[in-house]
């Protein structure tokens, strides 16, 4: 199997390094050609409207969107989370997603970079709460009845918001597993997420 | 749960998520979206581009929280600002406003000419300029969450910007060469901590993310500096100094994310419009060189 990280911009490197410590085989893709040879996808960290820009001027829309749409198992972390999500609030004009996801997502919701912030997190089905590093941070508004809740924080606010969501194939977290060392997340992906996708 | 802000991972880490991109600075609200209209990964707000700052001297100092307002308001994109090297205050002032990273820069004229700011302190996270390692390891010690080597702001003459980038990636690749107990003269040669110096000979590269700047004004310059080891690209009079901003922001952007495919910098470069007239570093008298400035 060949993991894909989508190339265009942000923290690639980190998500290379943690799926290679994965012992998967990892590529950086970035043109039409290369996405259609990955059996998986990761969306990184980085700029959701710069990615999204990206995407659009060098065609790869809707390659990305018929691959999530034929059930290629895709893993996006932050703004990764923003480009899988059905609905974008706080959007830039005009920005687009991949889509996929039938969530809800409000972008920079935590707050600016003072608010940027690291916690420990409780996910379903791992015994040992992670490290979660939240930058510039969306959270997850709302989701449809095919979505399923896998970590949630209280939001400055005092409500209850979801942090990390999985839709069968597609996985998605607000924070950054891939600024650590811990690799579950990464893990969980490969191991839960693509091998029983196919 | 405890919930912890301004540590070193989520200082560091958001200038992860900038990398592959490019920094423009805008002086308005208007360029700010023009900015992120192209792809800008984050805008600097100043009142001058340097290119101005050059051509109208006088002593330029952290911009009006009114106009870094404005731009904030505009903008979905993280927004960074410039303090003064060692002015703190001038931090303070910007952190209070809730700008996402701080430039201590030496195109702002300098505050203190001993000390630079204690960046620790603070929650945001800050960015520094550096011609050589020892100067960038001495920004990492005193909190610098990111590094941007200096290259000669305001000339888009990109010529200060190779010898900075190949400076610092010559002299990390030296350090990984050495043998263990030579570090200890290489840390005080460059005048840098021992356990700095260490951590960049171990992991081959500075343990926060590295920028270019200073000079860079067409898509070519900035995939050449991508090729030389930069993270990312700032871009300051190079865009809103040029015939058609839009469009030479977007052929940037471009260029930095294909740096290595020449065909696609060769149809981002079509048409872009006049290039910043810009001046030749070596016309520039010592003394009126930025990147002089901070030691």
């Amino acid at each position: 199997m060949i993991v894909g990280v989508l190339g265009l911009q942000g923290d690639i490197r980190e998500h290379c390094l943690a799926l290679g410590e994965c012992g998967v085989d990892v590529a950086v893709v970035r043109r039409k050609a290369e996405i259609e040879a990955v059996d998986a996808l990761v969306i990184p960290g980085g700029e959701s409207t710069t990615i999204a820009h990206l995407a659009q001027v060098f065609d790869l829309i809707d390659v990305i969107r018929s691959r999530i749409g034929s059930g290629m198992p895709v893993y996006g972390s932050c703004a990764g989370m923003i480009l899988l999500a059905n609905r974008v609030l706080d959007a830039a004009p005009n920005q687009i997603t991949f889509g996929g996801l039938d969530i809800t997502v409000r972008r920079n919701a935590f707050g600016r970079q003072v608010d940027s912030f690291e916690a420990d997190l409780d996910l379903d089905g791992m015994n040992e709460s992670i490290r979660a590093v939240f930058i510039r941070a969306p959270w997850v508004e709302s989701t449809g009845p095919a979505v399923s809740v896998l970590a949630s924080v209280v939001s400055p606010d005092g409500q209850r918001r979801a942090v990390a969501v999985r839709q069968g194939p597609l996985l998605a977290t607000s924070f950054h597993p891939e600024l650590t060392s811990d690799n579950r997340i990464h893990r969980y992906f490969l191991d839960e997420v693509c091998s029983k996708s196919k | 749960m405890s919930e912890i802000t301004g540590t070193g991972r989520v200082k560091r880490g958001m200038a992860e998520m900038l990398k592959g991109g490019v920094i423009m600075d805008v002086v308005n609200a208007e360029q700010a979206k023009i900015a992120e209209d192209a792809g800008a990964v984050a805008v600097m707000a100043l009142e001058r581009v340097p290119a101005d700052i050059r051509a109208q001297g006088g002593v330029a100092r952290m911009s009006d929280p009114d106009m870094i307002e404005k731009i904030k308001a505009v903008v979905t994109i993280p927004v960074m600002a410039k303090a003064r090297i060692g002015h703190f205050v001038e931090a303070q002032v910007l952190q209070s406003l809730g700008v996402d990273y701080i430039d201590e820069s030496e195109v702002l004229t300098p505050a203190d000419y001993e000390n630079h700011i204690d960046k620790w302190n603070f929650t945001v996270p800050f960015i520094c300029g550096a011609t050589n390692l020892g100067e960038a390891l001495r920004r990492i010690n005193e909190g610098a969450a990111m590094i941007r080597s200096k290259g000669e702001a305001g000339t888009g003459d990109v010529s200060n910007a190779v010898t900075h980038m190949r400076k610092i990636g010559g002299e990390i690749r030296r350090l990984t060469s050495m043998r263990d107990d030579e570090l200890y003269v290489a840390a005080k040669e460059m005048q840098a901590p021992y356990e700095l110096v260490k951590e960049v000979a171990k992991a081959g590269k500075l343990p926060v993310v590295l920028f270019t700047a200073g000079g860079i004004a067409t898509p070519a310059d900035a995939a050449m500096m991508m090729h030389l080891g930069a993270d990312g690209v700032f871009i300051g009079s190079g865009i809103f100094k040029s015939g058609d901003p839009s469009r030479r922001a977007l052929a940037c952007v471009k260029a930095t994310t294909f740096f290595d495919d020449p065909k696609v910098i060769a149809d981002a470069s079509r048409g872009l419009g006049d290039a910043m007239v810009g001046i030749n570093v070596a016309d520039i008298p010592v003394p009126h060189r930025l990147a002089e400035r901070g030691w």
